[in-house]
């Protein structure tokens, strides 16, 4: 992994955060299939223990189909287990484990983050920016979530952590208008990239995301090749939810990547596998904590190896 | 919340309920459905497992023979089950203790807990009419305190004022003497959000609950978790000690499942759900109404009581003379439709209706939206007075005119006019016939009088403070076709025909 060589703290925290998954994950699959022969009744059993991983139904039901493909009425190891199932996540995270490209062409790059409330976006944002500004890139914030108490205030000490213009205005102000502003400052001062942060909304309230395309809409009468980026930020503890998510995200915004948030909980993340086979929807960063460094690349094989249990 | 598992549910058991006598094989088919579409709701394994176990040693046993429809049997037991799984009784906030009685927020980041706690201190302010002090012990967040300090002012309730530097126990410990000096009812504290992995936030919790010694211990919890919220509930019960469970964000498409694991696994019973953004979409959890909503049963209870809360009862008798009388014209056609927004819209008012899960899909495909009554408020709005109490004198190029100000077409004028007219048909038909309203609305809907039954009617009645209330006669859709149904659906002011609505339960 070039990316451990170069930080090697992440991978450390990824296990952290992946370590309750694995954990109980691999001990279930460890304590059902040890010294017992494969029969119907426990490849049920291993499709149960994916269900409860998050990875939704269809998913868990071809893994444990995997799992007894020609090894039926034999006896099974507990790591080759665990080895089919990671190579079964993998294969279906692999194809979207996409870093995040930005085209120093666009100027600003314009990155919008999405998603329902609480999913994480200003935080992300706050690690987004340290991660550009770290990377000697100008970055402007804007405080697009003029809904939520206190969100602007949140921003703001983002944008002075990470020593980035924080573009805001009053609560309740007009979001459209705030994010073509950023853009028209960021122009004028020649900044690399802009972060526009949302409110967050619930996928099925119609007129909050009606308010979203607009401020699509909007952004694209400031620059009209924007924005360039639509990250959409999904909690890992949330379960089946998340593809109602990013259907509808997807079809308001034009979503192009994702972003997993507190992965450092007890929640498994497995919807992302699901996720992935659905929509192959680029997976660009996974946060792993609170601090302003947690947020890590995506990687398929870390991830499928640490959701099976594999060291 | 729960409309896609009633949509599963429901499509399972109607094909029971349609058989005779039930074999074992049967009853473990639809068993096995209901499971799978149990965890495709994010109900964590073990609790649908069990649920669905308890429900088939009922199924198989004596009670489903000896019933005269076995199918109908099955689908009251599965009923029954949730509703136990959810807690039988409703349970609301105690607040039966010395002054000043400390409620403490417990929940995971971004789970609601700072919105959640606003809105609670609203509700006892306006409903239980306390005094309220609220402090924010969140010091990791940024700007999480001035957040509370925002929608404090927002609902005019005190917040601590923020010391630089304290811990959260010192925090509970100020908020606890200033609530005795400045005689507060009660206080609650709004704690930094954490994972249930991070052993430190757990302490930092348990040591809040030893200082502040709250008589509430409230998990506010994210209604769309998946199969983590078994892990959420009982960490925190295990470590801090929870006496109830808030749940947030029910208005969202989530199937709920989480309301079931949390409970189910910690034994503690839901006392609130978060309904919405504004701050008092804060709403007490009935477990048998939920349950009934998830079967496809409908929220009969909620719609009376909306309608009660939100129709002008004197407008409502005047109407009502109006259309005794047959003189009932677009003006007041107007103000129906006007009041059925204030019930929230036809999403809100079709969500709350019996076995509606079922035809959202033919719903959306007769293009019947929030939009369809902006429209048609929007054609009476560009009419003159005189069209209005006299829309036979509206010709060509009138409708012209209304369509051009209105923004719509003249077929949508059109339609309105046929719809208002065959509704002040039927008003003045129905005119002489006495009649209880909630038996006008019933058969209006296509209960045909059997959904809901008379016993359920008088269960709901009891549990109702003061009784039934009446359903004001000019209720929307009472005794004649919803506005803009214009009879093309089934069910609807026409014969009832669509499974689930117009069939006894």
């Amino acid at each position: 992994m070039s990316d451990s060589t170069q930080n090697p703290g992440w991978w450390q925290r990824l296990r952290g955060g992946l370590e309750r998954t694995s954990a109980s994950v691999g001990d279930a699959i460890s304590d059902l299939v040890v010294k017992r022969k494969l029969d119907a009744a426990m490849l049920d059993e291993i499709e149960d223990t994916l269900i409860r991983a998050d990875l939704g139904g269809e998913v868990a039901a071809r893994i444990a189909a995997a799992v007894g493909d020609g090894r039926y009425d034999k006896a099974i190891a507990p790591a080759e287990v665990k080895a089919i199932a990671a190579a079964e996540i993998e294969k279906a995270l692999a194809p979207v484990a996409i870093p995040l490209a930005i085209n120093a062409e666009k100027k600003p790059f314009v990155i919008l983050v999405v998603g329902v409330n609480g999913s994480g976006k200003t935080t992300t944002i706050g690690k987004l920016a340290a991660k550009f500004s770290m990377e000697g890139k100008k970055v402007v914030l804007a405080a697009g979530d003029t809904f939520r108490a206190a969100a602007i205030d949140q921003l703001k000490v983002w944008g002075g952590r990470t020593r980035s213009e924080v573009i805001a205005r009053e609560p309740g102000a007009d979001a459209a208008g705030l994010v073509f502003d950023a853009i028209a400052s960021a122009k004028a001062h020649g900044a690399d990239i802009v972060l526009a942060d949302t409110a967050g909304r619930l996928q099925n309230r119609a007129e909050l995301m009606d308010e979203l395309e607009k401020i699509v809409r909007v952004i694209r009468k400031a620059d009209a090749s924007a924005p360039h980026a639509v990250l959409l930020v999904l909690d890992a503890t949330v379960g089946q939810n998340a593809l109602s998510q990013v259907e509808a995200f997807l079809k308001t915004a034009g979503v192009t990547g994702l972003v997993m948030t507190k992965l450092d909980s007890t929640a498994r993340g497995g919807i992302l596998v699901a996720i992935a086979e659905k929509f192959k929807l680029p997976v660009h960063f996974i946060g792993v904590g609170e601090g302003i460094d947690d947020l890590s690349p995506f990687t398929a094989r870390d991830f499928a190896r640490a959701v099976a249990g594999l060291n | 919340m729960f409309d896609r598992l009633s949509e599963k549910l429901s499509g399972i058991l109607d094909r029971l309920t349609r058989r005779g006598a039930l074999t074992k094989a049967d009853v473990d088919e639809a068993l096995r459905e209901v499971r799978r579409a149990l965890i495709e709701a994010d109900v964590a394994l073990e609790v649908a497992r069990a649920l669905v176990e308890r429900v088939r040693e009922r199924a198989v046993g004596v009670e489903v023979v000896k019933s005269v429809t076995p199918g109908q049997m099955v689908v009251k037991i599965v009923h029954d089950e949730l509703v136990a799984t959810l807690g039988a009784d409703a349970q609301t906030i105690d607040l039966n203790a010395p002054a000043p009685i400390a409620i403490m927020m417990l929940g995971l980041q971004g789970s609601g807990k700072t919105t959640t706690t606003a809105k609670l201190a609203k509700r006892l302010t306006d409903l239980a009419r306390r005094k309220v002090l609220m402090a924010s012990l969140d010091v990791r967040r940024p700007a999480a305190m001035e957040q509370l300090a925002v929608l404090g002012k927002q609902i005019s309730v005190e917040t601590l004022p923020v010391v630089e530097g304290q811990v959260p126990a010192q925090i509970a410990s100020r908020a606890l003497q200033a609530a005795r000096l400045g005689g507060y009812d009660i206080m609650l504290l709004d704690t930094a959000g954490r994972t249930t992995l991070d052993e430190a936030m757990m302490a930092e919790a348990a040591e809040v609950k030893r200082s502040a010694q709250p008589h509430e211990v409230l998990l506010v919890a994210d209604a769309l978790t998946g199969q983590d919220a078994i892990n959420l509930a009982r960490a925190f019960d295990e470590r801090v000690g929870l006496t109830g469970i808030v749940l947030t964000r029910v208005d969202g498409d989530g199937r709920g499942g989480a309301a079931l694991s949390m409970r189910a696994v910690t034994g503690k019973p839901i006392k609130l759900i978060g309904t919405g953004e504004k701050m008092d979409a804060l709403e007490s959890f009935d477990p048998a109404r939920i349950a009934g909503r998830i079967l496809g049963m409908g929220d009969i209870v909620a719609l009376v009581e909306k309608a009660a809360a939100n129709l002008d009862a004197e407008k409502a008798a005047r109407a009502a003379e109006k259309m005794r009388k047959g003189a009932f014209d677009l003006a007041d056609l107007r103000e129906q439709l006007t009041q059925m927004q204030s019930l929230g819209g036809m999403s809100g008012l079709m969500g709350m209706l019996p076995g509606i899960a079922k035809m959202k899909s033919q719903l959306a495909s007769a293009n019947l939206d929030d939009g369809m009554l902006r429209r048609q408020m929007a054609i009476i709005d560009s009419m003159t007075p005189k069209e209005r109490r006299a829309p036979d004198i509206l010709k060509a190029s009138r409708k012209k005119r209304i369509a051009a100000g209105s923004g719509t077409k003249v077929e949508e004028i059109n339609k309105l006019l046929k719809m208002h007219r065959s509704m002040a048909d039927m008003m003045k038909a129905m005119g002489g016939a006495k009649r209880g309203p909630m038996a006008g609305l019933a058969q209006a809907m296509g209960f045909g009088g059997g959904m809901p039954s008379p016993e359920e009617m008088a269960k709901l009645a009891e549990k109702m403070p003061g009784g039934m209330p009446a359903l004001p006669p000019n209720f929307p859709g009472a005794g004649g076709p919803l506005p803009g149904l214009g009879g093309k659906l089934p069910g609807f002011g026409g014969p009832p025909q669509l499974p689930g609505l117009g069939k006894k339960k």
